[in-house]
């Protein structure tokens, strides 16, 4: 899960161009958006991309969007539940 | 009330004036991304949304910023300083990066955050998201840098009094080749500073032609 964890780091601020950010800026478990790191609604559209991009991942219910967005810890969570690759 | 420029800012490879005044010049970058980069953390403007533009964008950004820098916006009412920006390639630069990234069915991935500048309108808002300005904005294509379909329409904006102020120009950005000229007109005798006064330049297609010549 660590492993993940630090791998998406890398891949959100990339595919986010979050220049200024460095993995070790991204507390796991802070939150994404609002106070964290200040993401955006179209920052979320590629979050979503990414995870189908990069882990086969679609998210079928909008909804669960705001759980599955809410940190580093909870995507790594849903990327490793079983059963969700398209 | 005839109208002044009387502020303005010239970027090219590999360059940047402001009012004439060179500020940057450095003939070792290949590219726009590597010039205009450390350009702008050297304007430490702490505003990281502006690693996500497009290159149009971030090119009509530094230009604004160096424009408006020099201009006490709080003189004007943030509803009446409008915008009129022309091109000749409108987004064509992002746009392309956008086609690429669907020409292939089988790896269809588009990214949001680039189809969200394919329209270079998003350009003249990022400006005005980041000097809050509310007023008028028009952007238009042309062949080529047309100062007669700038100044005719400007003028029309202070003729039917629809601004008080208002930020045009050229910012032209397709594969490596950019040019931007960006100028802040008003009434004359808005200046606050003698200094400042000195600077005006009326505002009309053979003063805007000389300083486009002069780039």
């Amino acid at each position: 899960m660590e492993e993940l964890i630090e791998k998406l780091k890398e891949e959100v601020i990339h595919q986010l161009n979050l220049e200024d950010i460095s993995p070790e800026d991204i507390e796991p478990d802070s939150p994404l958006f609002g106070e964290g790191l200040g993401l955006d609604s179209i920052d979320a559209l590629e979050l979503i991309v990414l995870l189908e991009k990069n882990y086969g991942l679609k998210i079928e219910d909008p909804k669960d969007g705001k759980k599955i967005f809410h940190s580093i810890r909870t995507m790594a969570e849903y990327i490793t539940e079983p059963q969700k690759v398209c | 009330m005839d109208q002044v420029i009387s502020t303005y800012s010239q970027i090219k490879p590999f360059q940047i004036r402001v009012n004439g005044r060179l500020e940057y010049d450095d003939k070792n970058f290949i590219t726009f991304a590597e010039f205009i980069k450390p350009f702008f953390k050297r304007l430490n403007l702490g505003y990281p949304k502006f690693y996500k533009m497009d290159s149009l964008s971030k090119l009509g950004f530094i230009a604004a910023e160096l424009v408006l820098r020099q201009v006490n916006l709080d003189l004007f009412d943030n509803k009446r300083v409008g915008i009129v920006l022309a091109n000749r390639s409108s987004s064509m630069d992002i746009d392309l990066v956008h086609q690429e990234s669907i020409n292939d069915r089988s790896h269809y991935f588009p990214s949001p955050s680039v189809f969200v500048y394919t329209l270079p309108n998003i350009m003249i808002g990022e400006i005005c998201i980041k000097h809050r300005l509310k007023g008028e904005n028009t952007f238009l294509i042309s062949e080529k840098f047309d100062s007669r379909l700038l100044f005719d329409y400007v003028n029309e904006l202070f003729q039917h009094h629809r601004v008080d102020a208002c930020l045009t120009g050229w910012v032209e950005l397709l594969k490596e080749q950019f040019e931007a000229l960006l100028m802040f007109v008003e009434p004359a005798g808005k200046a606050v500073s003698e200094e400042k006064a000195g600077m005006m330049i009326p505002f009309s297609e053979e003063a805007m032609d000389e300083l486009y010549k002069t780039m």
